[in-house]
């Protein structure tokens, strides 16, 4: 009996939380749910310039409210997703895009990952080639074991 | 020298860390540069804060510099920068034109009674929309601009002493011996 009256207030204490949550991002007079979703879809693609970790879907700063709306007020009047994000990277620079877009600012940002991937295989090569050298000389295992030690 | 190996990759590792510390407390990692950087500032069409009435836009601006500073009386560090402003006010070679951003008028009156006004002129967006053109997201940020209505410098954050000396006096004095 306890059991069953503890989980049902489980339960509601969940729905509850849920609703709390919901409220916090105000409702929007979307025209449909497809609106909606592309609304959705397009705000959890940009940075909220207040605090960078969270997207525009998520914040709860301020500025984050007012760009929210901003973008709703563009959608109604038939920009698409490519127009706002310029619209936005116009006033805020690339910073709003969680996708940096690929110029020569961001190659580094890019390409960085692959130059240390690949400087890392230059390593490991090197290091296996220079044991294969000594290692065809040596004759004992002891040898080969000593040389090991340096990795 | 294979032996040193991993000691030099770490010690690598160190400077490229020690570097990140260094250049963190250099520059605010939070400020997002502004592409409107030397282009017109955005047409902006505002009341006036104390007699609504009357609004000021762009071009009413436009023949003397000014530096447009962006600040709300619900923003802490606003009354950090505030005494730098009022201090800096008389000697700045432009005018300081106040923007009061995303403020109940009768809030920023009642802070501006407070603490002082060093403003020569005071515009009010209540609502935050023209900020957005101008890639405000926070406050305090003050805008340089030039005679022609261009943005030539911007600073997000507080103006302390060291930012008025090393940033926007330099700013200010480049900007007034190209155009006078």
């Amino acid at each position: 009996m306890t059991r069953t009256c503890l989980r049902m207030l489980f339960v509601a204490l969940l729905l509850l939380g849920g609703a709390v949550h919901a409220q916090a991002i105000e409702p929007m007079p979307f025209k449909d749910h497809a609106q909606e979703l592309r609304f959705q879809h397009l705000t959890h693609q940009l940075r909220c310039p207040m605090c960078q970790n969270e997207t525009l879907a998520d914040s709860n700063a301020p500025i984050a409210r007012d760009l929210r709306n901003q973008i709703f007020k563009l959608m109604q009047q038939g920009k698409s997703d490519d127009e706002i994000k310029q619209y936005l990277v116009a006033r805020y620079s690339d910073y709003i895009l969680y996708d940096p877009p690929l110029k020569p600012g961001t190659w580094l940002l890019w390409f960085g990952p692959l130059l240390i991937l690949l400087g890392g295989a230059g390593v490991v090569w090197a290091a296996i080639r220079k044991r294969k050298r000594d290692g065809a000389g040596a004759t004992t295992v002891g040898e080969i074991a000593d040389d090991g030690e340096d990795w | 020298m294979n032996r040193l190996l991993p000691f030099i990759g770490f010690m690598l590792l160190v400077g490229l860390f020690g570097f990140g510390i260094w250049w963190n407390t250099r520059h605010d990692p939070n400020a997002i540069p502004t592409p409107l950087l030397n282009k017109p500032a955005p047409a902006f069409n505002l009341p006036k804060l104390y007699e609504p009435a009357q609004t000021v836009s762009k071009a009413d601006l436009l023949g003397q510099p000014y530096l447009l500073n962006v600040f709300a009386s619900w923003c802490i560090e606003c009354g950090v920068e505030h005494p730098v402003l009022q201090a800096a006010a008389p000697t700045l070679g432009v005018k300081l034109v106040g923007y009061n951003y995303k403020d109940a008028p009768a809030d920023a009156k009642a802070w501006l009674a407070a603490h002082g006004s060093p403003y020569a002129l005071l515009i009010a967006d209540e609502s935050g929309q023209t900020a957005i053109d101008f890639g405000v997201y926070g406050a305090p940020e003050s805008f340089l601009i030039d005679a022609r209505g261009v943005i030539r410098y911007k600073h997000i954050g507080p103006i302390t002493p060291e930012i008025l000396a090393t940033k926007v006096k330099p700013a200010i004095a480049a900007m007034l011996k190209e155009a006078p």
